[in-house]
């Protein structure tokens, strides 16, 4: 198995192939033209493949040395964990989930937030992480995001925040549900005090977290092919019988219908990034 | 525990609906309640309240918020309000049927009142879309509030959805911006806003018209994350197993209450609110006038900063 999970993939020319099993691919595997990388290689593309320019998932750490100057994240909050107010029990504890997913992550929940500069820009930097069960929002990713929130508007300087997220959290119930409104605030707040809020959604960014914050930034951009829907593809096929579009949900489909201001490629996110924070500090 | 100086189960039960009915004082709107209702319903409440459902319970309180004869928005309008005149469309693409929006007279006062519709047959429910709405319906919603702010007219919102509508239209209509920018709209109110959740408060879909100076929920009515069913089939990959789901993640009236996300809970009449709509809506609408005097002598820049700050404390963490 593990050998199979590894090999080189060399149908790379053949495109009729029979798409590979998602689950079972490498992760350093191209899901799209099958093209496989070494984890050094990928590290210096961006994690972008060489071959189809598909966007690899980036750990949110390594987005922060994407994005923010060398040297210049100084993280916050990095005592804040998920408690379990609901002692939920699914087919294993929720403390149990967490622990594993802190172990397997190096991280305390999904999101990692702090000072930073982009382009010698000052900004607050809000990161979320897939890896970490799904990216999901409980009451600690909330509040981590509605830290961010007051930094940046008590250091009138822009937020970015970069979205992966499957929703909010089902394992605290209606406390992650709150987060939306949490959030929400939290942005309005930032509204008030003029900072700028820059949302650059990544796939996947849906349900709960697209509902909320990562759609009210003043400027809202998205990676190529990353899927940002309310509902994801699967749910609604199942629940309303429809014929998706091929594209159904991805960034490309949402600024063909004006939901995202740029599909921006991620070697460009960056100065991009960078530009818009010297718009916003001018308009200062 | 078999001490032989215990004291008796009774008196052991009344302690606790005791210390329980100091912990629901401190919480402003019960009150309220309890001002326009009479005692023996207050303590028919706290009754219920003295103890932890059980997983019979909160399943119970699912198929109440479910009921096919639970009183619907329109149903409440009808008995509460003077006059109700309703408004269509969103000006942009359409009107949605699955939610109601106008101005209405109530308590000798103009509100503007918002809520998920259901339909009571087949006809009428595939018209409402079972209360799913599309992005229209919040936008919809947007600009009955946006009224209301520019007439100084309170905001009453009626909640009772299984979920924001999981179509491919829905989705290319931005159906996600538009919930987050329904939330930010009514956190923007300077107005005073109710809101109460008379059956389904199902995820994203509800939140969207919820963020009110004080949220209500009535005594069988759900608020929940997920479906009991999405969520069954989830994390127990069996969406058969929803009541187990449903006791996971506790979305009745108790539990949603002792976690600080509503306010107060709306005494339904016995056996249900679909058992005698007439004394629901008399019910309700105690409720919402107790809500709506405590909130009128806040200035507006007060009342959305607690507002702001009712929502920013809400979640459970360590640090």
């Amino acid at each position: 198995m593990a050998a199979m999970d590894s090999r080189v993939d060399v149908t790379v020319e053949n495109r009729e192939a029979a798409p590979a099993d998602d689950g079972k691919r490498h992760p350093n595997t191209c899901p799209r033209c099958h093209s496989h990388y070494r984890d050094d290689e990928l590290e210096l593309t961006l994690r972008v493949c060489p071959q189809c320019d598909h966007h690899f998932p980036v750990r949110a750490r390594e987005r922060v040395a994407q994005l923010a100057d060398r040297g210049t994240f100084v993280e916050q909050d990095t005592a804040l964990r998920s408690a379990d107010p609901l002692s939920f029990f699914d087919l294993r504890a929720y403390t149990d989930r967490l622990a594993e997913a802190e172990v397997a992550t190096a991280l305390g929940d999904a999101i990692i937030a702090g000072a930073g500069a982009i382009e010698r820009r000052p900004c607050e930097l809000a990161v979320m992480d897939f890896a970490f069960m799904g990216g999901s929002m409980g009451s600690t990713v909330g509040e981590k995001f509605a830290r961010a929130c007051e930094r940046a508007a008590a250091r009138q300087v822009p937020l970015v925040c970069v979205t992966a997220s499957g929703g909010a959290r089902m394992q605290e119930g209606i406390l992650s549900l709150m987060q939306l409104p949490k959030t929400v605030c939290a942005v309005d707040e930032l509204r008030d005090a003029r900072s700028a809020f820059i949302s650059v959604m990544t796939h996947p960014t849906t349900a709960g977290v697209l509902a909320s914050f990562a759609s009210l930034g003043d400027v809202t951009i998205s990676e190529p092919g990353a899927l940002l829907a309310f509902t994801g593809p699967r749910v609604v096929q199942q629940t309303t019988r429809e014929r998706l579009p091929d594209d159904f949900g991805l960034a490309e489909s949402n600024a063909r219908f004006g939901h995202v201001d740029a599909i921006v490629p991620r070697p460009e996110l960056r100065p991009f990034v960078g530009r818009l924070l010297a718009m916003f500090v001018q308009a200062r | 525990m078999t001490s032989v100086t215990e004291t008796p189960s009774s008196e052991v039960e009344q302690l606790k609906l005791k210390e329980r009915l100091a912990k629901l004082r401190d919480l402003p709107l019960l009150r309220g309640v309890g001002v326009s209702g009479e005692m023996s319903r207050l303590k028919r409440q706290l009754d219920r309240l003295a103890s932890e459902p059980s997983e019979d319970e909160v399943w119970q309180a699912v198929e109440l918020a479910r009921h096919q004869d639970r009183p619907y928005t329109l149903d409440y309008v009808e008995r509460i309000c003077e006059d109700f005149v309703e408004l269509h469309g969103d000006r942009a693409l359409a009107d949605d049927p699955a939610i109601v929006a106008g101005l209405a007279r109530f308590d000798g006062r103009t509100v503007v009142l918002v809520g998920h519709q259901k339909g009571r047959d087949i006809r009428e429910r595939t018209h409402r879309n079972f209360g799913m709405t599309y992005p229209e319906g919040y936008r919809k919603a947007m600009r009955a509030m946006e009224l209301a702010d520019r007439h100084r007219f309170p905001v009453v919102t009626l909640i009772d959805t299984p979920g924001a509508y999981p179509g491919v239209t829905a989705e290319q209509h931005g159906q996600g911006g538009w919930i987050a920018r329904c939330q930010l709209a009514m956190a923007r109110l300077g107005v005073a806003s109710v809101t109460c959740v008379i059956g389904e408060g199902g995820s994203g879909g509800a939140v969207a018209i919820a963020v009110a100076d004080r949220v209500l929920m009535q005594e069988n009515a759900i608020y929940s994350v997920i479906s009991p069913e999405g969520c069954a089939a989830i994390l127990w990959r069996d969406a058969g197993e929803a009541k187990k789901a449903a006791a996971a993640f506790k979305p009745d009236a108790r539990h949603c209450l002792e976690l600080g996300v509503i306010d107060a809970i709306v005494p339904e009449p016995p056996g249900g609110a679909h058992k005698n709509h007439d004394e629901a809506a008399v019910l309700l609408a105690d409720s919402l006038r107790a809500s709506l005097a405590e909130l009128d002598p806040l200035d507006p820049g007060k009342r959305r900063n607690l507002r702001r700050s009712k929502f920013r404390a809400m979640g459970i963490y360590l640090e």
